[in-house]
């Protein structure tokens, strides 16, 4: 058995205080100064603890209230109203919803799967990784028990070429060495950050965390060469010109931008180090043309089909395209269709935005993911995209301390990571390997709908 | 009459006035009364509602739950209008919009609490039928004829009652006279007041209730007839001797809570009262294993199901799973297995502490899982000789309407009961103190929030007026009996496919 994957996380605190869901309206005029009065009772000590922060000019309550609403209720004059937080309904956008932040906070905070009480509360489905649901272990092929540890479920991927068969000489001798892998313990590769105030601090603590968690980060060229320290972790996004061969040593990945002459750089990159993996990152655009090449590029001999949805999880540059699951799908099925599926490692990006959709990406054909904007939300982003107009960031993620950011994004992670382990002990699968591509452990919403309501109510409505 | 009652006997199934245990109960309206009062009582006189009463001649802060809305207030009879020195404002509760989600809307909230409270529907604009999630349930309308089928129906008389035992083994005949019995809830998650109140507001109404993984607390020793007893995979308080004390056994495959993962009790709610039932340390979290570890096949679930039935020679047992894409053959093998009833727990519903990313992208929703179920089970030739319960998200009677439709013998439920008594979907009940309302917790201080009497009253005030929904439900297709309803889809639509079907609240008159 592999040792044990096992992620370190600690609490660390937000800088800022946590934008909740609701506030507290608290008239104070009228106030009968009731001898026990309905905030000394409460019992979380809201009201006892609530403190006034000078920096930010904001009371802590919301932060620390749970909206049990025995104050709103009990308080003899109804002095005291909840109400949805404006400012909480503003962050981020319909893909990383306020509930999603809120959530990721959290996890870098604790380090800590988000458990509550009550079942669920969202809608039914809804778009992209919304409508699917991964199937259970039910009575038979249970997992034994592999999420309290009386069973390994691996998250181990590899990542490279792998040949379709084994070749040998006339006289029986093998001809071909395995080809080079990278073997890593989760299917999740930092990708590059689609923005930010990137300085210096937050470059040292992102690679900080992928070298902590054993995983690769992808990086511009121009960064890589001040992070030099982590040159086993980095995986360099290569500008478009010519590469110096000394430095390229070291790296044990490098990505190249699509273009006319990706082959030719390629070989030459693998050139200068055969044991060199090569990723491409073309757009998650499921066109026959988009498809067709990854396809080529799989024949051509590249490590990595990294295809890249935008920021959302969506085709880019396209109206109304088509969501990341569905471009997976279809180059998967392409590469299925092929015969080279197996040969070929496929990492899909962009719209990642929680732990169920790295099982979800996998379950559609995707060997990893990569992930982006959750490490910045970990280090307490709003997903205002101020930064991008040269806006100033209202969290100032420029001056973090590397070493706080850094544990943040490997608390993200350790909370994913378990994630993962539960949703695989209920899937019944112990291989994330085992994840691309198994169709027969997912369930689609539109099969489900056509398959029940369809069959039930189209063509007789009354 | 009162609702207080001797707490070792099963009450009356009667509706009895039961409001809210805190100051003020959650409405959709507030009703504000300025300083300009003169106490002269005059909109006590005119408001038919009961939203303003009166101690020792001085108007107290309103019943404002029970306001019919701005249109009404503003009516030349009602209070508005009538006060003399214009001191009523009526106006939408600025605090409803904070309460609860898309599942359970401040709408359904408040319709449950007053259906609780009263036994009766709503009379404002409140929806009491269907969340906002939109998907299943929140999509489906029942379709009724334009016309009453049989005006002459007694709606009273209409049989809500359903088998339990439908195999002829010999084993009791369980009959019971509401389509719906209670979910298992162990003792820990949920305070033994919680737990005596549902397993006495279900027994007033000859029903059942679950008691969930967590043994069989002496305080339910009198009410053993009414009990099914639990047997999950991390086999907490099982014994011998709680396996025949009960009619009823059911096996917890899985839950919808958190399908394919075991029960979760976190460690602050381990008390020592707990960890004594369970056999456990206090302080201690328990974590049930996914699989029952003795079960790895359709044949060791038979051998399950041979022993539970070996040691209670006249009870039933229940199988309850979650709803896996291959649900309608683990059904099927219940059936083989000697199974009386197949209990589907969907993958929205449940109440335990659950990692969030269990709720919702593990197993699918009931509503697929209902249908698949029952064509299998009717394919099978089987569909008669066992009786087909589903839960898992479930929350008005209208959901139990739809369900029954869609295939179902009856349901059961677990989320609504907590809302009946006056759960407000914080999401906070797992861990700590637990519950800051008194119902999921163990904590000492907090379960004196709640009385029994108050809490049992309260459940059966709320099956109450489900049970007369459905019953007006099914007087508007014209049956006599529920029965009829199962698996009638053609009385079903689903707004995808049909926009403008026709509103199906039963408070509109009827032709």
């Amino acid at each position: 058995m592999p040792k044990k994957y096992h992620i370190h996380v600690q609490p660390t605190q937000n800088r800022y205080p946590v934008i909740g869901r609701s506030g507290i309206v608290d008239w104070g005029e009228g106030c009968l100064k009731c001898a026990t009065c309905v905030k000394q009772r409460c019992v979380y000590g809201v009201y006892k603890s609530r403190s006034f922060s000078a920096d930010i000019l904001s009371d802590t309550i919301d932060e620390l209230c749970k909206s049990c609403f025995r104050c709103v209720q009990d308080c003899p004059k109804r002095l005291i109203h909840k109400t949805i937080n404006p400012e909480w309904e503003a962050l981020g956008d319909d893909v990383y919803t306020p509930q999603i932040i809120t959530a990721t906070w959290e996890q870098a905070h604790t380090g800590k799967i988000p458990v509550s009480g009550a079942g669920y509360g969202g809608s039914f489905s809804g778009p992209g990784f919304d409508s699917m649901w991964t199937d259970m272990s039910e009575i038979v092929r249970p997992t034994r028990d592999g999420i309290h540890g009386r069973e390994y479920i691996s998250t181990v991927i590899d990542i490279g070429q792998r040949s379709g068969f084994l070749k040998f000489g006339p006289d029986g001798n093998l001809l071909k060495e395995s080809l080079p892998f990278i073997r890593i313990p989760i299917p999740i590769v930092f990708d590059i950050l689609p923005f930010g105030d990137l300085s210096s601090d937050v470059w040292k603590a992102v690679v900080g965390a992928a070298a902590t968690l054993q995983t690769l980060i992808i990086v511009p060229q121009a960064e890589a060469t001040a992070l030099n320290d982590f040159r086993e972790n980095l995986v360099p996004l290569l500008a478009e010109d010519v590469i110096d061969p000394t430095w390229i040593k070291g790296f044990r990945m490098v990505e190249i931008r699509d273009g006319h002459d990706a082959v030719e750089r390629k070989t030459a990159l693998k050139a200068i180090d055969p044991g060199l993996l090569v990723s491409i990152r073309i757009p998650a655009i499921a066109s026959e043309e988009n498809v067709n090449r990854a396809v080529e590029h799989a024949r051509a001999g590249f490590d990595l089909i990294h295809f890249v949805a935008n920021e959302r999880g969506y085709e880019p540059g396209q109206q109304d395209g088509l969501h990341l699951k569905d471009v997976t799908k279809s180059l998967h099925t392409a590469l299925l269709r092929e015969g080279i599926r197996d040969e070929v490692t496929l990492m899909a990006s962009g719209g990642i935005a929680m732990a169920e959709h790295v099982i979800k990406a996998m379950l559609c054909g995707a060997n990893l993911v990569g992930v982006d904007v959750p490490l910045l939300i970990a280090l307490e982003c709003r997903v205002c995209r101020n930064c991008r107009e040269g806006g100033e960031c209202p969290v100032s993620i420029s001056r973090i301390n590397p070493n706080w950011g850094k544990q943040r994004m490997i608390n993200l992670i350790g909370a994913w990571h378990n994630q993962l382990l539960e949703m695989m002990g209920a899937m019944g699968i112990r291989e994330a390997r085992r994840l691309r591509g198994e169709q027969g452990r997912v369930m689609f919403m539109e099969n489900l709908e056509k398959e029940t309501f369809g069959r039930l109510f189209a063509g007789n409505s009354k | 009459m009162h609702y207080r009652n001797v707490w070792s006997e099963v009450p009356p199934a009667v509706p009895i006035p039961t409001p809210s245990r805190f100051g003020r109960a959650i409405g959709k309206y507030t009703v504000m009364i300025t300083e300009a009062c003169n106490d002269c009582l005059k909109c006590v006189a005119v408001c038919p509602e009961k939203v303003f009463d009166v101690q020792g001649g001085k108007l107290l802060p309103p019943n404002d739950h029970l306001c019919l809305g701005i249109e009404c207030s503003n009516k030349s009879s009602r209070c508005v209008r009538n006060c003399p020195v214009s001191a009523i404002r009526v106006g939408l509760n600025p605090s409803a919009r904070a309460l609860g989600d898309l599942r359970w809307t401040p709408d359904l909230l408040m319709s449950t609490w007053y259906m609780a409270e009263t036994g009766r529907l709503p009379k404002n604009d409140i929806e009491y039928r269907v969340g906002d999630s939109g998907g299943g349930f929140d999509k489906l309308r029942l379709v009724f004829p334009k016309r009453l089928p049989k005006p002459d129906l007694d709606k009273s008389n209409i049989d809500t009652s359903i088998d339990l035992n439908r195999r002829e083994d010999g084993r009791l005949k369980i009959t019971i006279p509401i389509p719906v019995y209670g979910g298992g809830m162990s003792f820990g998650s949920i305070s033994q007041i919680t737990m005596l109140s549902r397993i006495r507001g279900f027994a007033a109404w000859g029903s059942y209730t679950c008691t969930g993984e967590g043994g069989y607390p002496e305080a339910l020793y009198p009410f053993d007839d009414h009990i099914i007893t639990q047997v999950a995979t991390g086999l907490f308080g099982v014994r011998e001797e709680t396996i025949q004390r009960v009619k009823i056994v059911e096996f917890k495959y899985a839950q919808g809570a958190k399908p394919g993962l075991g029960g979760h009790l976190l460690g602050d709610k381990v008390t020592e009262a707990v960890a004594r039932i369970r056999e456990t340390v206090p302080g201690s979290s328990l974590f049930s294993p996914f699989p029952f570890h003795s079960v790895y096949s359709v044949e060791d679930h038979k051998k399950h199901l041979d022993w539970i039935k070996a040691i209670n020679s006249r009870g039933l047992v229940s199988v309850k799973v979650s709803t896996p894409s291959d649900v309608d053959m683990v059904a099927v093998g219940s059936y083989y297995a000697g199974a009386h009833i197949v209990h589907l727990d969907g993958s929205y519903g449940g109440t335990g502490a659950a990692p969030d990313v269990a709720k919702k992208n593990i197993a699918m929703p009931i509503e697929y899982a209902i249908p698949k179920v029952h064509g299998f089970l009717k394919d099978e030739g089987v569909r008669d000789h066992i009786t087909l319960i589903v839960s898992g998200g479930l929350r008005t009677a209208f959901d139990i309407a739809k369900a029954i439709a869609l295939g179902a013998d009856g349901v059961v439920t677990g989320t609504s009961d907590l809302v009946a008594l006056e759960c407000i979907r914080c999401h906070n009940c797992e861990s700590g103190r637990g519950c800051a309302r008194g119902i999921a917790t163990t904590d000492l201080e907090l379960v004196g929030l709640m009385e029994l009497a108050w809490g049992t009253q309260r459940i059966i005030n709320m099956l109450h007026c489900w049970r007369e929904q459905l019953q007006e439900i099914l007087y508007r297709f014209g049956m006599s009996s529920i029965r009829e309803l199962v698996g009638r889809t053609d009385l079903l639509t689903h707004l995808d496919y049909n926009a403008d079907a026709p509103d199906d609240d039963i408070r509109n008159p009827v032709r």
